[in-house]
């Protein structure tokens, strides 16, 4: 594309010989010129990028090889922040949490968000009403507010029980019982359901009608049409939708803090690897180790984003 | 189709008059169940504690409006104080967000520079970053620049364009505005400072708009940031001062603290009203490009 230009201009160049010394270095100008108005536009994120972004990445590898509590230098220390993560049964406890949580809260989120979607991409009379209704809690799901909501909802005296006594069920205490209080922070996540479904629904829009009706004319039913039309044409939006919740529950904090009120409890069950690293390095200042285990959670979410990516091949279909 | 006789084709229309009716009772149903706590929160704070522990119903049986003035002075400053603080550091961030996105969005749509390509990959990869591994560094940096219990760490990084997820937002938008525009103006002889602020950054209003609205909301709801920078309850911003609320006084004044997580939830829904099409329309054009 470069070349046929240049053949243009020096075509024009030699057809109006007297415009041609003025116009060449003009445009070498021009170039340069561009070039550095776009380092001044860049300014403010360059240096956000140096000062906020990498170079505190770089500092927090420096510091996981160190001793580190804010009061004199930093210790090196090798390898030790690295070798006490093997034998620190919280860690492994909250790895274990945090993983219950993304592996079951993310799939079922998504499986609603789609579910919601086909049925409001049907033509329903009042799609925006819906729409937003279902997409409100997406806006408020990580607030402090709704968090505080939650461990009244599901408290012994709760909403939940209430209902459920209504029904003659006698409910426990969910947010206090080692066995449920991490289920009620996986309501939680599947409750904001609506941002990926919002996705969904742009999505669906964009698959022709047309091959729904020529694989209706071939004879396949609603369930066929969904597994062979939809479902291969939203492969990509699903992995997107997958690989942006992943990150996320990786990453959540707030509704785990404020629900077991900053302990992580009952006996360490919503303790997330996100919670346990806020308790080492803002509870009891040990800013080394904490730096080792959020260089830990970096190669883990990497890890698992890249496992995304590569498994992606086999089953996302990008179109022709 | 066309061999179907009139009666069976008036059958037709009624069973999908049915099922569309069933459509939206379901609908209707899940989007109830959905908002259910929701209007259970509002309603509830308008109740005495001891009901709330026993009616799941959402009239209050005894109407207790002193929730709202008893909530407003449970803690050492009135609620209107961290209202403020966190209306402080809600602007700032706003600013920040729509000067430094823009800016950096401007050139990585319109401008060709060397390094191009991998400065935008790269812009791209710290969207995906986690705080949580730049916060122990950043924590160390201000703790040095004594910034802690400023709103300063809070505000400056937006003012350096960290936020990429909303320079990638722009970056789509700005690409998808006619060039002739800036060509024209290129022409006449404006910079690219002249071409950005007159041309482009007019155009890019609803791409504007849907930063300055989730911006909003997304300072608004934060809590981890501004928990480790804010120590002193002077600083509180909302919804650090929820969680103290609830840590103090957790058994005993339910009706308060509902009244205040609804007045905190306000204005996030205040501005979902208003700003929704801008919302809709930005997690679609981020989501699939």
């Amino acid at each position: 594309m470069g070349a046929t230009r240049e053949r243009t201009v020096s075509a024009q160049e030699a057809g109006s010989a007297a415009d041609s010394p003025r116009r060449r270095p003009r445009r070498g100008g021009r170039r340069s010129r561009e070039g550095l108005a776009a380092y001044l536009f860049l300014t403010p994120w360059f240096a956000g990028l140096l000062f906020i972004t990498i170079g505190p990445i770089l500092a927090s590898l420096y510091f996981s090889f160190t001793d580190y509590t804010l009061i004199g230098d930093p210790q090196w220390v090798g390898l030790d922040n690295y070798a006490k993560m093997l034998t620190d049964e919280r860690l492994h406890s909250s790895l274990g949490v945090t993983f219950v949580y993304v592996f079951v809260s993310v799939p079922l989120q998504l499986a609603m968000a789609l579910a919601l979607a086909m049925v409001l991409d049907r033509g329903v009379r009042g799609l925006p009403i819906y729409r937003s209704v279902y997409y409100l809690p997406s806006l408020l799901g990580s607030s402090v507010a709704i968090a505080i909501l939650w461990r009244r909802v599901f408290g012994a005296d709760g909403l939940i029980n209430q209902v459920l006594a209504f029904f003659g069920v006698d409910g426990v205490g969910w947010v206090s019982h080692p066995d449920y209080a991490l289920g009620t922070l996986i309501v939680l996540n599947v409750w904001t359901f609506g941002a990926p479904m919002v996705i969904f629904l742009a999505g669906l829009r964009q698959i022709p009608r047309m091959y729904y009706e020529a694989a209706a004319v071939d004879g396949a039913g609603r369930m066929r049409q969904f597994f062979s039309v939809t479902v291969p044409l939203l492969t990509p939006i699903i992995f997107f939708n997958l690989v942006l919740q992943m990150i996320n529950a990786f990453q959540t904090f707030t509704q785990a803090f404020v629900v077991s009120g900053g302990t992580g409890g009952p006996s360490d069950s919503t303790l997330f690897y996100t919670l346990y690293l806020y308790q080492t390095g803002f509870g009891s200042f040990e800013m080394g180790y904490a730096s080792a285990m959020a260089w830990l959670l970096l190669v883990i979410i990497a890890g698992f984003t890249a496992v995304n990516f590569l498994a992606s091949k086999y089953w996302v279909f990008y179109g022709d | 189709m066309v061999t179907k006789t009139s009666a069976a084709g008036a059958a037709d229309t009624a069973r999908d008059h049915r099922r569309r009716l069933l459509i939206h009772v379901g609908l209707i149903g899940f989007g109830l169940i959905m908002l259910y706590p929701l209007l259970w929160m509002v309603s509830s704070s308008f109740k005495p504690t001891a009901e709330i522990f026993s009616d799941p119903g959402l009239i209050p049986e005894e109407f207790v409006p002193e929730n709202y003035t008893e909530g407003w002075t449970a803690l050492q400053h009135p609620f209107h104080h961290y209202i403020w603080n966190s209306l402080i550091v809600v602007a700032g961030s706003i600013i920040g967000n729509l000067l430094a996105c823009s800016m950096a969005a401007y050139a990585f749509a319109r401008l060709e520079f060397k390094g191009k390509r991998l400065f935008f990959s790269i812009m791209l990869m710290t969207i995906m970053l986690p705080v949580h591994v730049v916060i122990v560094p950043q924590y160390i940096l201000f703790a040095n620049l004594d910034w802690i219990n400023t709103f300063y760490p809070l505000i400056v990084p937006k003012l350096l364009a960290t936020d990429a997820f909303f320079i990638f937002l722009m970056v789509q938008f700005i690409r998808g505005l006619p060039r002739d525009l800036d060509e024209a103006a290129r022409i006449d002889g404006c910079g690219h400072v002249r071409i950005f602020l007159r041309i482009v950054l007019p155009l890019s209003m609803p791409a504007l708009a849907t930063t300055a609205i989730f911006t909003f909301i997304w300072t608004w709801n934060d809590f981890f940031s501004q928990l480790i920078f804010l120590t002193d309850p002077e600083m509180y911003t909302v919804p650090i001062a929820l969680r103290t609320f609830v840590d103090s006084q957790s058994q005993t004044s339910w009706g308060p603290l509902f009244a205040m997580s609804a007045i905190a939830l306000g204005p996030i829904f205040g501005f979902f009203l208003a700003g929704q099409r801008y919302l809709v329309r930005g997690i679609a054009t981020t989501g699939i490009k």
